[in-house]
């Protein structure tokens, strides 16, 4: 069995007396012939590498292998140690683990792909720090996990999470949807709450392209992790308002997979275009790769 | 049949920079290794579109040599592949193209030497792949299921003896995947399997249709 949009989900939580993470979990183990407990083991390992792999990157001052990022996550550090955020400690623990994160990613360190790697920082950031914030047991971090690997389950069949594929809507959108989806169920949204926070994020993000500098998973990626992160938790609050997104969320996914098809090849993780070849990326390219290195290289 | 799991959303566990251009080319190293089956002496490697053009910086130069040598995405040599123990044993190049008729994480991989094969391959987004080709017959394996690969003479009845014995040794097939270039010639056939199949089929397989090839392939 399979859910494969979101009306569908909708439909069965109608008709059953269950939670989203039941009928998910039911389903995966039935798929991959698991027994639950196993099942929920392997969510949990993957958890904890995700919590190790902002503890890592926290700790860390290492330059990232394409030396464009890895110090910036202790900048913030130190300055929220001088000047606290204007908003919450919520907010500086989403920014500072989800550049922890993707910094580490940078420098070849262990991380957890979710669902990729460029957009490995967003949904630990917010699940981890929402736990942390919220004092959530064990079992409904598992929970949630569950849930934003639902919500990134659904929307690959429609748009695979590839920037080459369809842009970084397809790995950051994608990312800070199931962000929202699953901070939505930790704040105690219901089933609507949920699917206007992943419309409402998608439809913020749709168009956006994937022109790394110099090809590296640096600049813009870095960055744009924590912006995603924060992006998730403002369509988490609109959602649980009650704001609805007009355009239901399987008609967003389409938009997202239409706009994704109609992006040129050169905005798509090419590096030819956008960010990838302004004055400056070509500047920085030039002084790194000889022509001759590009076109082949052996050891012997 | 979208065999996609939450599982394979939040994972894997690795070794950045990149699920498509690191991780993603590590599976199509260790399941071309898999399918190569030989000792692997001189390998050529041709990176295509946006693998060619960002796969330095993502690292997929060093995911694939890692794959070949048989090391897992979560492995901390792939950064420093290149200055290796095992690396040093074999020889390797590569090269980069665009050719928009491909895929736009395309691979091929050339094994060189007495045993000659060349793998096409491609990432399709999240660290999974796809291997498109073997010797230019087309394929389907994506390294989530316990697979049998053939490359045969075609001739009549040579799936239903193969899927006798599978089924004599109570095994489910999951998908089942074959093609030939023309009637009488060559043809390929890909059987993936929901579960571990013993040696011992896999002789009678042998036996019964004499395959040119025959790989038995674990998931990834």
């Amino acid at each position: 069995m399979q859910i494969n949009t979101f009306e569908e989900l909708k439909n069965i939580l109608k008709k059953e007396n269950k939670e989203i993470y039941e009928i998910a979990q039911e389903i995966e183990c039935q798929n991959l012939c698991l027994p639950k407990e196993d099942f929920r083991k392997l969510i949990k390992k993957t958890l904890d590498a995700m919590k190790e792999a902002i503890k890592n990157g926290l700790n860390n001052l290492q330059i990232t292998n394409g030396k464009m990022g890895g110090q910036d996550c202790i900048k913030l550090v130190k300055n929220y140690q001088k000047a606290p955020s204007v908003f919450s400690k919520l907010f500086e623990k989403i920014l500072t683990y989800a550049l922890a994160t993707s910094e580490e990613n940078a420098r070849m360190g262990k991380i957890v792909a979710c669902p990729t790697a460029g957009a490995c920082g967003i949904v630990p950031s917010v699940l981890i720090s929402l736990f942390e914030e919220l004092e959530i047991d064990d079992e409904k971090q598992i929970n949630a996990l569950i849930i934003a690997g639902l919500i990134g389950k659904i929307i690959s069949f429609k748009v695979k999470p590839s920037g080459a594929i369809a842009g970084c809507q397809a790995e950051c959108g994608t990312a800070s949807a199931m962000a929202a989806g699953a901070a939505a169920y930790l704040l105690g949204g219901n089933i609507n709450a949920i699917l206007n926070s992943i419309a409402l994020c998608i439809k913020n993000i749709l168009g956006l392209t994937c022109d790394p500098v110099r090809g590296f998973v640096e600049v813009p990626c870095i960055k744009r992790n924590p912006f995603m992160a924060i992006h998730a938790m403002t369509a988490v609050e609109l959602a649980l308002a009650g704001i609805e997104s007009v355009i239901p969320t399987d008609d967003v996914i389409d938009a997202m997979e239409q706009t994704g098809a109609l992006m040129s090849p050169s905005l798509k993780e090419s590096s030819l275009a956008g960010l990838a070849k302004t004055k400056t990326a070509i500047i920085m390219s030039k002084s790194c790769f000889t022509k001759r290195y590009y076109s082949e290289h052996s050891n012997k | 049949m979208n065999e996609t799991s939450i599982l394979d959303i939040i994972s894997p566990i690795m070794v950045g920079p990149s699920s498509s251009h690191t991780a993603g080319a590590v599976k199509i190293g260790l399941l071309a290794r898999n399918i190569y089956g030989a000792k692997i002496k001189n390998v050529k490697i041709t990176l295509y579109n946006s693998y060619a053009q960002t796969g330095i910086g993502h690292g997929s130069d060093k995911g694939i040599l890692a794959g070949l040598l048989g090391f897992k995405v979560d492995d901390t040599i792939i950064k420093d592949i290149f200055n290796s123990l095992e690396a040093s044993k074999i020889k390797y190049r590569f090269e980069y193209e665009e050719n928009f008729a491909y895929h736009p994480n395309a691979v091929d991989i050339n094994f060189v030497g007495e045993i000659e094969m060349k793998i096409t391959a491609q990432s399709i987004g999240g660290g999974e792949i796809l291997i498109t080709k073997i010797n230019d017959f087309d394929v389907k394996i994506n390294g989530k299921f316990n697979s049998i690969i053939l490359i045969i003479e075609d001739t009549i009845g040579y799936i239903s003896k193969i899927t006798s014995i599978i089924q004599k040794y109570n095994i489910n097939i999951a998908t089942i995947n074959c093609e030939r270039k023309a009637k009488g010639q060559n043809a390929t056939c890909c059987i993936c399997l929901d579960s571990d199949i013993s040696d011992n089929a896999l002789i009678e397989i042998r036996e019964e249709i004499n395959p040119k090839l025959l790989r038995y392939i674990h998931k990834l």
